[in-house]
């Protein structure tokens, strides 16, 4: 295939999607609304998994030292819970420096005056790297020579791999629907362009045009309606994302969320559209023209 | 050159169109394919242009084994035929040079090469002056003078038509006919299917006859019926 012919082609197929302008135009809008809801599905559930990530990193284990140990015996036992691979980090809290954090939660502290920190025990506040083996990490701990006891919260660290689950699997759903609508919209708009056709597409046959000059126009028109939209798509999710996170933090008083700003994501979210636009657009015509053109 | 050998076709339907056909036409030959409806004379043409497989036989088209060809192959045999309808089958929103040049157009030529090759097609068949009208601003003549314009522009070794007088008068029907021998004695192979007797037999010309799926008769002597 000569420049020439590519020159040909192209133009035959930017011809298609101005030629059928309300058709294209549908094509665009839907498939710019699918692209929409799905970039902000995935936006969403990302910001969810950060927030809920930044959560989790604050369940900690405890893990209680023998209180025959002296300080720099506990201080060593610290290296070794941090040569257990999954342990993020172990901070060291002396006895005395636990007694203060707990009187000072207590709405009375009065009541605890004269508590000698003797009885309590030093411990390490260990941070996890994978929250979902927390029971394993935890057995390990219990495994140290001068760990007596350890307390953790399964059921936070279970709660929250419950949310992540669900928000991601929700999000898959709902693109995977998605992509199928788009790639719909797209492949009926082609549907419709080789009906309109059909006439000029009979005479290249009966000339000897080859299968793949007649495919390329309609392939072009599928590809430019996907990458269109997804431009379209792009830079509408920008603007409301901007605009909802704005609103958020002024709303946010408690600082509850933290939201990622959208430059962070944006050559991500950038190439995941024009992807999903050119797999959509070329893929959408492909199906119409293997039904269409068969033999 | 064309070479059929005991070609059968049957349809999906199970009708039988061809039911044992075998014929040569030699390069530069002008022959009238006649035949009572239904006998089997545009199942031969869907035949030779790929469009269908023969149920059995072989056939060797311009160079092609019909009977085993790879679909890829199937364009570049086809550019070897020009067809001609009678419906003349031209697109109605381009112009007599657009819908010429078209067809060069999708078989990937160039500018330059359609430049200077559709002007003489359209010579050829005598519209020159008519490049820019639109297909229904012509004469149904005229029309089957585009589509032939069109057949030729890529200079086949040969030129199929089936009944492309049927929609015409008997004075635009010869001319036509005039025309194609005209193109023939350029050295294009000429087949002409065609159920104008009269006209048949104004021209001393080979005559295959078909009949219910076979030749029945195949001479330069002419065709007469009692159809
Ligand atoms: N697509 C098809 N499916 C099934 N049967 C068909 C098909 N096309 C043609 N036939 C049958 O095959 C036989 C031959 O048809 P064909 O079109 O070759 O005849 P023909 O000689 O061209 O007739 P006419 O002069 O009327 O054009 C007829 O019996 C016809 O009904
Ligand atoms: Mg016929």
């Amino acid at each position: 295939m000569n420049k020439n012919n590519i020159g040909y082609l192209l133009k035959e197929g930017v011809r298609g999607v101005f030629l059928h302008g309300f058709r294209s135009f549908a094509a665009v809008c839907v498939t710019v609304a699918c692209l929409i809801i799905m970039g902000s599905f995935c936006l969403i559930s990302l910001n969810l998994n950060v927030m809920v990530s930044e959560l989790e990193s604050e369940n900690e284990v405890l893990a209680y030292i023998d209180e025959n140990y002296s300080e720099a015996e506990a201080k060593s036992v610290g290296s070794q819970i941090n040569m257990i691979a999954n342990v993020k980090n172990a901070v060291f809290v002396s006895r005395e420096k636990a007694l203060e954090q707990f009187v000072s939660e207590q709405d009375d502290a009065s009541i605890f005056e004269g508590i000698d920190a003797e009885t309590l025990r030093d411990r390490f506040e260990v941070t996890l790297v994978d929250n979902t083996i927390m029971k394993q990490t935890v057995s390990d701990i219990e495994q140290i020579n001068g760990v007596v006891k350890t307390s953790a919260h399964y059921e936070i660290s279970d709660g929250f791999q419950t949310v992540r689950n669900v928000l991601n699997l929700t999000s898959a759903v709902i693109i995977l629907v998605l992509l199928v609508v788009s790639l719909f919209i797209i492949s009926n708009t082609v549907k419709l362009a080789l009906y309109d056709r059909k006439e000029e597409i009979a005479i290249m046959r009966m000339v000897g045009a080859t299968n793949s000059f007649i495919r390329l126009p309609f392939i072009v028109e599928g590809f430019l309606l996907g990458i269109i939209g997804s431009v379209i798509a792009f830079f509408i999710e920008w603007g409301v994302y901007d605009l909802l996170a704005e609103r958020i933090e002024a709303m946010d008083t408690l600082q509850l969320f933290r939201i990622i700003p959208f430059t962070t994501v944006l050559p991500f979210v950038l190439v995941a559209y024009l992807i999903t636009g050119f797999l959509v657009g070329v893929m959408g015509s492909m199906l119409s023209i293997r039904k269409f053109l068969q033999v | 050159m064309i070479e059929l050998k005991d070609v059968e076709l049957t349809y999906e339907t199970g009708t039988k169109a061809l039911k044992g056909v075998t014929l040569t036409i030699e390069d530069g030959e002008f022959v009238f394919l006649v035949g009572p409806s239904g006998s089997g004379k545009t199942s031969i043409i869907k035949l030779m242009t790929s469009e269908l497989t023969p149920t059995a036989g072989t056939m060797f088209v311009n160079g092609f084994h019909l009977e085993s060809i790879r679909a890829r192959d199937i364009p570049y045999m086809r550019r070897t035929i020009g067809v001609i309808f009678r419906d003349f089958r031209l697109i109605a929103d381009k112009t007599v040079y657009e819908n010429v040049s078209f067809a060069m157009r999708v078989i990937g030529a160039s500018d330059a090469e359609i430049k200077k090759r559709v002007p003489y097609v359209l010579e050829l068949v005598g519209l020159e002056n008519k490049g820019r009208r639109l297909p229904n601003e012509l004469s149904g003549g005229e029309q089957q003078r585009v589509a032939i314009a069109r057949a030729l522009v890529n200079n086949p070794s040969m030129i199929i038509a089936d009944e492309p007088t049927g929609n015409l008068d008997p004075q635009r029907s010869l001319e036509i006919m005039m025309l194609l021998e005209q193109i023939n004695s350029l050295g294009t192979t000429v087949m002409v299917v065609t159920h104008a007797m009269e006209l048949v037999n104004r021209f001393t010309k080979r005559v295959i006859a078909i009949d219910d799926g076979l030749i029945v008769s195949d001479g330069m002597d002419g065709y007469y019926t009692n159809e």
